[in-house]
């Protein structure tokens, strides 16, 4: 397993180097750099800002030094936030978009693979009828509808909530964004988990199991469910990457200060580095998370062996 | 006599007949693909039957509430009148309404001029202003003014616009693009995906590669690289949008045509000698097609979600022209003041997605072969 992991490992290298290559020659060829923006720099100030951070360098010189620069685990300044580097202000934003993200995601899978086990033992019927409508408003109304409306709802007219910010991470200002971004996501898990359950409950070690006489709690919660875990496991990965690099839909709506602004906002204001960072951010909770789910599902399927 | 009935010969139903008739007994999806006509006629029309335009800005009606009963309201026409003579430079003297007009005398330290009259027609409040008396000082003056009656039903917005015009025309670019994006997605996706899976070999294992690539980089990331290269252009907004869609289905047509080239008919159909382009037409095409129309239904929906969210972020449709993701973002920022600016355009936004996933998912049971 150790072996399997390190293997693993070795080959995102190359992964995450063609995504840095691509994202970082991407980015330059778009037109406009960091320093002439509407601003109005003089030229003067403009150039040597430029030969300040290496940006008249030719392009493949500048592409070395930043691979260089980040093999030593340095992401360079931001240009645009000049008082920072990208290092510190992934330091700053990135927990609180974990927090929120993590909070979000745990929410979302046990609220989803609980009203998903319901659903599916109640095939056809009402709850499962209720279940479905749920998920189908959950993963149709876009994030950017229900933000807003949680506010207005809870924040204005019912006055439960703080209408934003973070308030220095007090539990009541999570509320809001961590139910925003669980809803679709609990739609989403709720369907997968419903159809699986539904298949793994017509298996015949659910049939043997229910034959051998064990109690129906047993039956449904120590061997259908676990039967029936896996699309949710795979698809757990992917969107903890996601949810953990903070939406920048949540994060602007309710003013949290996390990470997940600074993507379009860099990528607007050509602060490559930044823009860079993230990609990288990114791409590296991606591979992380994929790899934690090909090893979870070594503990939740016996079949599945890395040796 | 025997009446035994001539049996009328049994007539097959087609491919699509079949899908046609199953759609029609799923009552949701009929429902919504009927909500859909009426949203897309009342988005193409309507705007032709409101009576102001989506750009009009009425100054007296800034973040009007919406109301079915007509504007202004018995409180506004003085502070309207007031607004309006300030600007004539004068004071009012006295005021008082008739009918649907209004009276007004005005009083100054100077003659007054009555080219200033002007100065309340000019307000969205009256218009067929007269003048009716003058002192012979010529320092009063009475002027008579017709309250202009005017509706706005999902109310207005920061500028004073209506938002009813405005929903509407939103609703025509945001469908717009959906179709159009989705078009342009479908058609990228099943070109790229078809050649892949008919060619095969090396160049489908190229090809494929490509699309990986393409798949890893962060979703927005690609976005924002194509709106930076085209610019904020409305029409090159269609080709971003569907420019980024097509992976799904380029991959998803591929798998298609791969599976579709080894079943036993398509052999039959090649030892028979029937020519490449006759096995294109007669087999591939029409399996790929219940896929295509199925993927592009669930599609539209998506784009639609994708244009808004870049509205959203202000990278989509400028201002004057709106989407429903403009307007639902200004209402966002508004809900504290005037939620009505979230509340109508979101309705619209939400109600049609649900109407589109509804068709979405009719379709695809009704479409699919193995489900009869």
């Amino acid at each position: 397993m150790l072996l399997y992991v390190f293997r693993r490992l070795l080959t995102a290298i190359p992964t995450l180097f063609v995504i840095v290559t691509l994202a970082f020659f991407l980015i330059r060829v778009a037109p406009g750099g960091p320093f002439n923006q509407e601003r109005g720099l003089s030229p003067v100030i403009q150039a040597n800002l430029e030969a300040q951070f290496g940006l008249n360098d030719p392009l493949w010189r500048q592409y070395l030094n930043y691979l260089n620069n980040l093999l030593h685990g340095s992401f360079g300044p931001s240009y645009n936030m000049p008082d920072f580097t990208v290092g510190e202000l992934f330091a700053k934003g990135l927990p609180i978009s974990i927090q929120i993200g993590t909070s979000a995601l745990i929410l979302a899978l046990l609220l989803g693979s609980t009203l998903g086990v319901i659903a599916a033992l109640n095939q056809n019927r009402k709850t499962d009828y209720g279940v479905i409508a749920l998920a189908t408003a959950g993963s149709t109304i876009p994030t950017f509808v229900i933000a807003p409306i949680i506010q207005l709802v809870f924040g204005l007219s019912w006055k439960l909530l703080p209408i934003g910010g973070w308030g220095d991470g007090a539990l009541i200002n999570k509320v809001g964004p961590v139910l925003t971004l669980a809803l679709p996501q609990i739609a989403i898990v709720a369907r997968l988990m419903r159809g699986s359950m539904i298949e793994s409950l017509r298996s015949h070690h659910i049939r043997t199991a229910r034959a051998l006489g064990l109690s129906e709690w047993s039956v449904v919660v120590k061997h259908a469910v676990r039967g029936a875990i896996l699309p949710i496991v795979s698809y757990a990965g992917p969107t903890a990457a996601a949810l953990l690099t903070g939406s920048i839909i949540v994060e602007t709506i309710f003013a949290i200060p996390g990470v997940g602004r600074y993507f379009v906002e860099a990528a607007l204001n050509r602060d490559y580095t930044l823009v860079m960072g993230t990609v990288v951010m990114i791409a590296v909770f991606t591979i992380l998370f994929n790899l934690i789910v090909d090893v979870l599902y070594a503990f939740v399927d016996p079949r599945v062996r890395y040796d | 006599m025997t009446d035994v009935a001539i049996a009328a010969p049994v007539a097959g139903r087609s491919f699509w007949g079949d899908a046609w008739a199953r759609l029609k007994s799923n009552k949701a999806a009929m429902i919504s693909l009927f909500y859909l006509a009426l949203m897309a006629i009342v988005c193409v029309v309507g705007p032709y039957f409101v009576p102001h335009t989506y750009t009009t800005i009425y100054a007296d009606y800034v973040r009007t509430a919406p109301s079915f009963s007509a504007y202004p309201k018995a409180d506004m026409i003085e502070s309207a009148l007031r607004d309006a003579v300030k600007r004539m430079r004068v004071d009012v003297d006295e005021w008082h309404q008739d009918g649907d007009r209004v009276f007004v005398t005005v009083e100054a330290s100077k003659p007054v001029d009555e080219r200033s009259a002007r100065y309340l027609d000019r307000s969205d409040t009256f218009h067929d202003t007269r003048i009716e008396n003058k002192s012979d000082d010529g320092r009063k003056l009475t002027m008579s003014a017709a309250v202009k009656q005017q509706y706005f039903l999902f109310g207005t917005d920061n500028t004073g616009r209506d938002l009813l015009s405005r929903t509407l025309m939103a609703g025509r670019v945001s469908l717009a693009i959906g179709l159009l994006a989705g078009i342009v997605a479908v058609a990228i996706g099943v070109i790229y995906g078809a050649t892949a899976g008919f060619i095969g070999g090396k160049t489908d294992e190229v090809m494929m590669r490509i699309v990986d690539v393409l798949y890893s980089l962060p979703f927005i990331f690609f976005v924002i690289m194509l709106v930076v290269f085209f610019g904020r252009n409305f029409v090159l907004m269609f080709l971003a949008v569907g420019a980024v869609l097509w992976l799904d289905m380029a991959r998803i047509v591929r798998g298609q045509a791969l599976s579709i080239r080894r079943q036993e008919y398509v052999q039959a159909a090649e030892a028979l000698g029937v020519t490449r382009g006759g096995i294109l037409v007669r087999h591939i095409v029409p399996n790929l097609l219940g896929v295509v129309v199925i993927y592009m239904t669930l599609l539209v929906p998506q784009v639609i979600i994708l244009e808004s969210f870049l509205s959203f972020l202000g990278l989509g449709v400028q201002e004057p022209m709106t989407s429903w993701g403009v307007l639902i973002s200004t209402g966002a920022k508004n809900i504290g003041t005037a939620n009505w600016l979230l509340l109508f355009p979101a309705f619209f936004l939400v109600s049609t997605l649900f109407a589109l996933n509804f068709v979405g998912d009719g379709l695809r049971d009704a479409l699919d072969p193995k489900d009869r």
